[in-house]
């Protein structure tokens, strides 16, 4: 006879041992199932996603019926065990039903805590755990408008955010100050409430709930301080405790869960426990990584193997909130004994931070862009010496090595050891290998044969990539790439496409078309979209003036003060006695608080009121003066040295080449402010080489050199080629600038677009291919006869005057 | 309230752009009167609470605009600085009638 195993918890962590086990030694034994919920066994994780209307309850099953038909297990739904004899070795079913076991197998997972408030039994208080809490939420939400969340953790706000994709008005509860405060710090945590907020949520934080108020229904729920707000559905989400009540009531040791050893037995060496329901060197846990790991030792246990220990688990977090990326591992917070190496870029919302100890990682948080939380987080787990990357490690794996081209060199520069699949264990190698032995070609072969990415999905992106490296140009899905914004799912080079193929021509249409989700945008889309039509449709796209920043929609930078500053063009960096006058004049007559000379050779006036621009600029145009649009993401300067004219080292007219330069770039529009400069000889006076586009002059003609930078992160030029004539170096830097105008994303200079695409790539564009290098040119002249018109003079003359009166003046 | 308010009028609501912001010049500061894309009008004193940023300056979307010098979001409604930002600009009333916008002096 068999010897008899029964699995008390048909969960992720019970079947999960059970799969295991079965690879390992499918006879062994008599294998039978209870479990209390009527399903099979699905996967509890993808919960949020069903909430979300992101996926289906078929969809999230992990072991169907069949399954378990297959293998030999019996399987009874819908059955819950009460007791555990454990002298005579049987389970006794809620309904009187009993079975023995040779062995025995605890899988109970979690229960949610309740918070003990009058009015937490009411009808429309819910959990959220299981499928059935699921389908109470949606019928809810099919019906009602306004759910409160209590609790902002990770499970809050998955509920949170699913119930809002279902149509309902939500509020998150929170009681600390910041969101998710076991997992992020408060930057990371303000963040993520921002963009929520974004999205339509709203926040109550510190709030104390003090009851769950109703007759029969939940109608609402009041706080500490006196306040309350109204509710058709509330779900608790505030902590979840370790189901061990049966194992305790039966007389096994128990803590603050069942407690077992490295091999996952109870005190009772008969029988086993894994998953959330246990206790194994003082912690518990609350994610699957764990869950598994411990299933792979138990089953090795289970099958008289007797090798393999679990030790516990380093884990990390995710959010399952489609848009937004965070990751946060180990200790974030550090003390007095840690170091902190942090990266901000507010513009493009992303945010790192690493605490070190000794040269050694001891937690990390992201925010925006996680693709290097699996690398940090293996330099965690390895506590690898960092002391040789330390420079670096902030800009992630890929800025180790050469410039880096994306996802798939990322995941390229990966170590074979490397984890890609955190709730799976799945390493790269592993990947690689079913990828190149079994000659797998999608995603769901790839989930199919090594488990990765079929848990919780954050890792799908990585799995991509790697796929896509692997068989190379035989996988063709575009690898998960970040949306625009918190507005939409669309990626910058989706909705350029889309303007481009779907011919939309206003920043409406493009929401429209492209269903936006929130109504009219945020302030960091609608000027990018407005970008995006303009550059695409010159002639006949719409600019949308509300959907400039303020510098473009006044033609005057902003200062702090909020007063604005005038900086007229300087052609090439010469002047005029005449202009100089002109300047003068404006600033007696304007008492201009200070004059100043920029670094891109041309004279500032500093301090004006709005109200006076438009008459500064009347006075200024009438001495032949134009716009420098020092305020714009657009041409500003093109400086220059004085070359062959005056200098004895001079070999060309360097600053006639300047000029002709600005005179067929200004006006343009670009991603980011784009600058210029012409050297007359490689001692480089006019600094060329930090500038987007710089030519330095050489006997031989003039060397093209593009993607520097001179700003927050300074970066020499890379040299893009050598050309003879002036008529050369102006169709080249044509096509350069509209190569740039149109691919890289909007507030992207052209150093880390370089960056990103590659120089290579640039080259092939418009060094080898001349076709293409006139073809670019010609769009952005046939751009500029659109925009050459000087806008101050245009508003000098009254257009867009609303702007710079007021409404009204109360005395 | 509307008994103690002194209304004044200040302008048509076509005066201001959609999705943009017209400023009433007054001695003890300026305020901004905004108008939404559902064609609401808010007024708020126009001076940031982070570093004074003048609000009317901002990009308007939904009910909140973006401050033009650290992308700070006010909301409309209340004033106040949408989270994790903290501060909050002095609201006044407004209301619309056959088209002309009256605003009220008296913060609240
Ligand atoms: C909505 C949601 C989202 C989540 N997202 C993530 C995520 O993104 N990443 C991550 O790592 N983790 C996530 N988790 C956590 C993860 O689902 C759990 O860690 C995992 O399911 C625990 O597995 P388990 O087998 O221990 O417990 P469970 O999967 O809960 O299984 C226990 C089962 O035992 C049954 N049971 C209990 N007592 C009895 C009894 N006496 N008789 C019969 N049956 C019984 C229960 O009803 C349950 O079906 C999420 C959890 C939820 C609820
Ligand atoms: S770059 Fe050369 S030509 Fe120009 S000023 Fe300097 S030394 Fe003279
Ligand atoms: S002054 Fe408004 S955001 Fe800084």
């Amino acid at each position: 006879m068999k010897e008899r195993l029964i699995v008390i918890g048909n969960g992720m962590a019970g079947i999960r041992t059970l799969e295991e086990l079965l690879k390992l030694d499918a006879d062994r034994y008599d294998i039978t199932v209870f479990g209390d919920e009527p399903y099979g066994n699905y996967n509890r994780i993808m919960l949020s996603p069903v909430l979300a209307g992101e996926k289906t309850i078929d969809e999230i099953m992990l072991n169907d019926d069949a399954w378990y038909q297959d293998n030999g297990v019996t399987l009874n739904k819908g059955k819950r065990i009460a007791s555990i004899n454990r002298s005579k070795r049987e389970v006794i079913a809620e309904d009187g039903s009993s079975l023995t076991y040779d062995r025995l197998l605890i899988a109970t997972g979690s229960t949610p805590f309740i918070l003990p408030i009058p009015g937490n039994d009411l009808d429309g208080v819910v959990s959220f755990r299981d499928i059935s809490d699921v389908d109470q939420m949606l019928a809810v939400a099919d019906k009602s408008k306004h759910a409160v969340v209590i609790g902002g953790g990770l499970l809050g706000l998955e509920a949170a955010n699913g119930l809002m994709e279902q149509g309902m008005n939500v509020t998150v509860v929170h009681l600390p100050e910041t969101l998710m405060e076991r997992q992020l710090d408060t930057v990371a945590a303000g963040m993520l409430q921002q963009s929520l907020e974004e999205r339509g949520l709203h926040f109550l934080m510190q709030a104390q709930t003090e009851s769950i108020t109703g007759k029969d229904r939940v109608e609402g729920v009041r706080f500490k301080d006196g306040s309350g707000i109204s509710a058709d559905l509330v779900v608790m989400a505030v902590g979840i405790r370790p189901n061990y009540t049966l194992a305790s009531e039966s007389g096994i040791h128990c803590e603050r869960g069942v407690v077992v050893n490295d091999t996952l037995q109870t005190f009772d060496p008969s029988i086993y426990a894994v998953g959330e329901c246990v206790q194994h060197r003082g912690e518990v846990y609350g994610l699957v990584a764990p869950l598994f790991e411990m299933a792979k030792v138990c089953a090795n246990h289970l099958a008289h193997h007797g090798i393999g220990r679990y030790e516990g688990s380093v884990t990390s977090t995710k959010l399952k909130v489609t848009g937004i990326d965070l990751f946060s591992a180990g200790d974030f917070i550090g003390d007095e004994n840690t170091e902190e190496l942090v990266f901000q870029d507010a513009a493009r919302g992303v945010y790192r931070k690493l605490v070190v100890q000794d040269n050694k990682i001891k937690g990390a948080v992201m925010y925006g862009d996680t693709i290097d939380g699996t690398w940090y987080f293996d330099l965690l787990r390895d506590q690898t010496d960092i002391s040789d990357i330390r420079q670096h490690l902030l800009f992630g794996q890929a800025h180790l090595g050469d410039s880096g081209h994306g996802d798939e060199n990322r995941v390229a520069a990966l170590s074979d050891d490397a984890e890609i699949c955190g709730c799976n264990g799945v390493c790269k190698g592993d990947i690689v290998k079913a990828i190149t032995e079994k000659k797998l070609f999608t995603l769901e072969d790839v989930r199919a044969h090594t488990k990765a990415s079929s848990s919780c999905g954050s890792c799908t992106g990585l799995v991509e990539a790697l796929l896509s490296h692997t068989v190379g140009g035989d996988y063709s899905t575009a690898p998960h790439l970040k949306p625009m914004c918190g507005c939409t799912e669309h990626t910058h080079d989706g909705v350029r496409a889309a303007i481009k193929d779907q011919q939309l021509k206003s920043v409406r249409a493009v929401m429209d078309t492209l269903e936006w989700d929130s109504e009219d945008g945020c302030s960091k889309c609608r000027p990018t979209l407005n970008y995006y039509v303009f550059c695409q449709w010159p002639d006949a796209g719409s600019d949308d003036n509300q959907s400039r920043f303020i510098n473009e929609r006044v033609h005057a930078n902003i200062q702090k003060d909020a007063t604005f500053s005038v900086i007229p063009r300087m052609w090439g960096g010469g002047t005029t006695p005449d202009e100089l006058r002109a300047i003068a004049d404006v600033a007696d007559k304007f008492k201009v608080k200070t004059v100043h000379v920029t670094g891109g050779q041309r004279i500032g006036l500093y301090g004006l009121k709005k109200e006076e621009l438009p008459e500064i600029w009347g006075d200024l145009s009438k001495a032949g003066m134009v716009s420098g649009h020092a305020y714009g993401k657009a041409l500003r300067t093109v400086k220059t040295c004085v070359g062959k004219e005056w200098c004895r080292f001079g070999t060309q007219d360097s600053t006639k080449m300047g000029v002709a330069l600005e005179k067929m770039t200004w006006g343009s529009w670009t991603p980011h402010k784009y600058k210029m400069a012409v050297s007359g000889c490689p001692r480089n006076c006019a600094e060329a080489t930090i500038k987007d586009l710089g030519v330095v002059c050489v006997d031989s003609g003039y060397e093209l050199h593009i993607g520097g930078n001179g700003g927050i992160k300074v970066r020499v030029t890379d040299f893009l080629c050598a050309v003879k004539t002036e008529a050369e170096v102006l169709e080249y830097a044509a096509a350069f600038m509209q190569i740039y105008r149109e691919q890289a994303h909007y507030l992207e200079r052209t150093a880390p677009w370089i960056e990103r695409v590659g120089l290579n790539y640039v080259k092939e564009q418009i060094v080898d291919d001349n076709d293409n290098r006139k073809a670019l040119a010609e769009r952005f002249l046939f751009a500029q006869t659109f925009v050459q018109d000087d806008p101050w003079k245009e508003r000098a003359e009254g257009t867009d005057r609303h702007e710079f009166e007021p409404i009204k003046t109360i005395s | 309230m509307s008994e103690q308010n002194n209304w004044i009028e200040i302008g048509k609501l076509d005066d201001i752009p959609v999705l943009g912001a017209r400023v009433v010049n007054r001695e003890e500061g300026d305020i901004a009167i905004f108008r939404t894309a559902d064609n609401e009008v808010f007024a708020l004193h126009d001076h940031c609470p982070h570093k004074g940023g003048p609000l009317s300056q901002g990009i308007v979307h939904g009910h909140k605009v973006s401050c033009p010098l650290h992308d700070w979001k006010i909301s409309l409604e209340t004033g106040v600085a949408v989270a994790p930002d903290e501060g909050c600009a002095a609201r006044f009333p407004v209301r619309v009638e056959d088209g002309v916008v009256y605003l009220s002096l008296s913060s609240d």
